[in-house]
């Protein structure tokens, strides 16, 4: 579904991403971890679309199209989704229709009409049970005043709303108590499909412990160091990185 | 009536440039460039006025002359020369056109982008249709029904002839000819405008807009407004239009006079788009306009306005709360792109006891232009317990636009309660980054962005308003993100 091939990325004169391989199949959920400044956060905007971000090299195949020739809305539109780390507010517009337009969005791209307002709020019913996302929420303003779970949990929503092909959780943990992680991990564990695959990045290995990933890469210094199973994380939470700085990479 | 009727100095300041005499032999509707009492004796014969009507007029032109055109607004633009403008011009014809292919295509598209209907967009391009029929019988039944409820609503022209009592007593009484440059000049030489009178205790049923009469007179460069309600009535009034006008005037120097009696309400809503001039600012209007209201015992007057248009704006609808326990509003979106500059608030003046204000204004600046605000509070003395709320809030959609505020706050009773909130923000990449991720392209993105801020304001608009309003925002800021 996608394959990245010696991604290199670099914001202004410093390269961050250095040759970067990952291919991820349908159905597949890949944890990516790794120290503070690897890359992380800029292998997700990268595959988003951010413009910040000057891609030098290498490519990345998503259904067999060319990822890198879309811009970000279409990106989306294709089924690429962004959980972000930080949320960002957006006052006066509210949820529901900030949601609509999206929705409405994905659809123009698919060549069907504007989803009818019965069930668009059907959906937005449905959807939102998933993560306990109650009424308040849906109608305020986007982000408006959110707690930092609320705000994760407003990602996840939209992630089953739009329902992606592919979707990538940047650090979905941080700031999160121990109930809201669990029902922002159920929400990602509901929407686990045979066609469908996650990029989970994370510091901590606290998360995968609800959203359990058929494999784990080690990003250091832009590059993936060491791939493996879940232990892999078990044995990073307990060890840290820098083992692997010593015995991988030297 | 402002005017007070002294002869001698009437007189004295009209004396002197009469010795060419009145003439009246200018057979052409268009009055020469210029302006003398000549053109103002022209102005108020070819409108067929009474003699009170003159003296006022002349009066307002001899403090005109001994004025000066304001230089404190943040403001760059080259003064109008006003004795190259022509005053006077019988009803204005707009350049028939025989189709829409005639008509400017970026009006076409804009007109499109609004939903305008066709037969609408021909008749504000001024194509020549026959649908003129069905108007006139729309605006008929409409003015049956308002003169069954003894609301009048007619221009001013036949206001002064009809309902003399009236204009004599309330025309000039909130904005004094002396006002200001402008509202001097307008006094002088306005030419066209609406009145409009609610009975005691009458709620008008139907907001009452100038579409309804725009086909009787065209509206004109020195329009003049006069909106009466008498006691514990109440009245919407909904000024402009927000289909594209591109008007030939570029000079626009508009007055409009609300009175709220006591316990009346006025609610007065804009949406104003003229022609901002081409990238650079060239060829726009100036639009230069004096909006005050006055409010009597537990009245309440609230202004609402979307400006999104005119090259050079210089506007600040206003409120004197005289009697107690009155209220005044001030909502406010600006929006500033290319070269465009508007300079617009408000003043709260706070008179009466337990008065309330409450401003808020939304400043968007794109491209090069420069936005800003300036408001006034001012409790005076007399008003204990007075309150006021402000918020000015400026948006900036790129890096060469400005955004300024200047707040006046004058305080002269110890019980006012006065709280001002100012912020400036920079359109988020962020936020517009967020948007397109869920793949809501860039257009779209900034017309919820920018509709989202000016939220509170749209939400004062009457409804079929705020909806035009709110595509007009779009557009007005298409691709200006940077």
């Amino acid at each position: 579904m996608v394959n990245i091939k010696e991604l290199k990325a670099s914001i202004g004169e410093t390269q961050i991403l250095k040759g970067l391989n990952l291919e991820i199949k349908p159905g597949e959920v890949h944890a990516i971890m790794g120290p503070n400044g690897s890359g992380k956060s800029t292998l997700a905007s990268v595959l988003a679309g951010r413009e910040d971000y000057d891609v030098t090299g290498g490519s990345v195949d998503f259904d067999s199209r060319d990822l890198l020739e879309m811009d970000a809305t279409e990106r989306a539109r294709s089924g690429l989704f962004l959980a972000f780390q930080y949320p960002v507010e957006i006052p006066g517009v509210s949820n529901i229709n900030f949601m609509r337009a999206a929705v409405n969005g994905k659809r123009e791209h698919e060549g069907l009409d504007p989803i009818k307002g019965k069930d668009f709020l059907n959906l937005v019913k449905e959807k939102a049970s998933l993560v306990e996302l109650d009424g308040r929420l849906r109608n305020r303003s986007v982000n408006e005043g959110f707690s930092g779970g609320e705000k994760k949990r407003n990602e996840i929503f939209q992630m089953a709303m739009l329902e992606p092909r592919f979707a990538v959780l940047d650090e979905t943990d941080s700031g999160l108590d121990i109930d809201a992680l669990r029902i922002v991990a159920n929400g990602v564990n509901a929407m686990r499909s045979p066609d469908r695959s996650f990029l989970v990045i994370t510091h901590y290995q606290r998360l995968l412990d609800y959203i359990v990933p058929d494999f784990v890469h080690v990003l250091v210094d832009g590059k993936i160091v060491l791939s493996g199973d879940k232990d892999l994380a078990l044995k990073l939470e307990e060890k840290g990185y820098d083992w692997i700085k010593e015995d991988v990479i030297a | 009536m402002a005017y007070d009727g002294n002869d001698k100095v009437l007189e004295e300041v009209t004396g002197k440039s009469y010795e060419f005499g009145f003439t009246t032999d200018i057979e052409s509707d268009k009055a020469p460039a210029g302006l003398n009492e000549d053109i103002i004796r022209l102005i108020s014969s070819k409108k067929e006025e009474p003699e009170w009507m003159l003296k006022w007029r002349l009066e307002a032109f001899a403090v005109w002359k001994k004025m000066e055109e304001p230089d404190w607004p943040h403001l760059q633009y080259k003064k109008p020369d006003y004795q190259a403008i022509s005053y006077y011009s019988a009803p204005k014809q707009k350049k028939q056109l025989n189709s829409l292919d005639e008509v400017d295509p970026e009006m076409r598209k804009t007109m499109d982008k609004l939903g305008i209907s066709m037969e609408e967009q021909k008749r504000l391009s001024g194509v020549a249709v026959d649908f003129v029929m069905d108007s006139v019988s729309v605006a008929t039944s409409f003015k049956e029904k308002l003169g069954e409820l003894g609301i009048i609503f007619c221009s001013m022209s036949d206001a002064v002839k009809e309902h003399p009592e009236l204009i004599k007593k309330y025309l000039g009484s909130v904005v004094p000819t002396k006002d200001n440059f402008f509202s001097a000049l307008n006094a002088a030489v306005f030419t066209d405008g609406s009145f409009c009178y609610i009975p005691k205790g009458v709620r008008c049923p139907m907001e009452l807009s100038t579409y309804f009469r725009i086909n009787e007179s065209g509206t004109g460069q020195f329009e003049r407004t006069l909106v009466v309600a008498d006691e514990a009535s109440y009245v919407s009034y909904l000024e402009g239009c927000t289909a594209p006008q591109r008007d030939e005037n570029q000079l626009h120097a508009a007055v409009v006079e609300l009175v709220a009696l006591d316990e009346a309400e006025i609610k007065y809503s804009t949406v104003q788009n003229w022609y901002p001039g081409d990238a650079e600012g060239k060829g726009g209007v100036f639009n230069f306009v004096t909006k005050r209201g006055i409010c009597h015992r537990r009245s309440k007057i609230s202004w609402t306005q979307v400006e999104t248009g005119s090259a050079v704006t210089w506007k600040y609808p206003s409120c004197i709360l005289k009697g107690d326990h009155s209220v005044g509003e001030f909502y406010s979106v600006a929006v500033t792109n290319n070269a465009q500059q508007a300079d617009t608030g408000t003043k709260m003046i706070h008179l009466g006891k337990n008065t309330h204000s409450t401003i808020i204004s939304k400043g968007i600046s794109a491209g090069k232009s420069h936005n800003s605000y300036r408001g006034l509070v001012q409790i005076m003395p007399s008003a204990d317990n007075a309150r006021n709320f402000s918020q000015c809030d400026s948006l900036l959609m790129t890096d060469t636009s400005g955004a300024h505020t200047f707040p006046y706050i004058e305080v002269k009773n110890p019980t006012a309660k006065v709280e001002h909130e100012a912020t400036t923000s920079k359109i988020g990449e962020d936020q517009i980054f967020y948007c397109l991720q869920r793949g809501i392209d860039e257009e779209q993105a900034i017309s919820l962005i920018v509709n989202g801020y000016a939220k509170e304001v749209l939400n004062q608009l009457p409804m079929e308003f705020a909806v035009e309003a709110q595509k007009l925002l779009s557009i007005s800021l298409e691709g200006s993100v940077g």
